[in-house]
């Protein structure tokens, strides 16, 4: 099993980038939908 | 949304697949022994990212022809996506080169090559971020993007076209290069879920950025009121 720790990293790395990746994903769009939901409000009221 | 879940659960039985077949599928390398695992990773991000570049390139001509913000959104969303699949590329890259040949890193014309790709990807998200009205970036984003592409068929040929330390191509290489044919079935099958993963991550970013522009139209609105 040589060099297992660096196939172990390799796979931990890869990911782990791709989940941070998603997760910034996934918060912008949240974060956006709150915005947008916030700003229809405010257009209907001053309607 | 159903769809999307769905989408993603069978992504990730993909990923889960190829991961299998990469440890148990795959014939150990004499040479390299247990490490050349991490080709199943390096290579497939390699192709995936260069293929969401390419999506990227079409999406940047598209605009500049069209002008119509649709192709901007999948124009930012694919070099994002791009960046990621290339930034595993050079993470596991030195993970591998260091018990194979030594170093960590060399400037070979493919590191090299594929490092400058890397910057080029990232100059193009951060010029977005320094031009204010919306036309204004979609057109200059457009216009780098094409320029960035460049970078790409110079990753592709550097280990054609130069001696590098860099392994010599395993597709469309020297007559007797290429794998056996089980590591090759394997490879392909970790291309097609890592392509299944650039596809969740391109729709899950273009829909991010659609709201985006939808959000920019009802600030024009509430502006103007």
């Amino acid at each position: 099993m040589k060099n297992l720790d660096s196939v172990f990293a390799a796979y931990l790395f890869a990911w782990g980038i791709f989940f941070v990746y998603y997760l910034t994903v996934a918060r912008r769009a949240s974060a956006l939908r709150d915005d947008l939901e916030r700003l229809k409000n405010s257009l209907n009221r001053g309607k | 949304m159903m769809k999307y879940a769905l989408g993603g659960a069978a992504v990730v039985l993909l990923l889960l697949a190829a991961a299998y077949a990469a440890f148990f599928i795959a014939p150990t390398d004499i040479k390299q022994g247990l490490v050349y695992r991490i080709l199943f990773l390096h290579v497939p991000s390699a192709w995936t990212g260069l293929t969401a570049f390419f999506i990227c390139f079409v999406a940047n001509l598209m605009y500049v022809w069209r002008r119509t913000p649709r192709w901007d959104w999948l124009g930012i969303s694919a070099a994002e996506v791009g960046l990621a699949f290339t930034t595993v590329v050079l993470v596991t890259g030195p993970i591998w080169a260091h018990p194979v040949w030594g170093i960590w890193w060399t400037w070979d014309a493919r590191l090299t090559s594929t490092f400058v790709l890397w910057l080029l990807y990232v100059s193009y998200l951060l010029l977005r971020t320094l031009v204010e009205e919306p036309d204004r970036r979609a057109l200059f984003s457009a216009l780098f993007g094409i320029f960035a592409f460049i970078d790409v068929p110079l990753v592709f040929g550097s280990i054609r076209w130069w001696r590098t330390q860099h392994p010599q191509p395993i597709v469309m290489g020297e007559p007797g290069s290429g794998l056996d044919p089980t590591m090759w079935n394997v490879l392909r099958f970790s291309w097609l879920a890592m392509l299944g993963l650039m596809t969740l991550l391109l729709l899950a970013r273009y829909r991010l950025e659609a709201m985006r522009g939808d959000l920019e139209i009802l600030r024009r609105e509430a502006e103007a009121t």
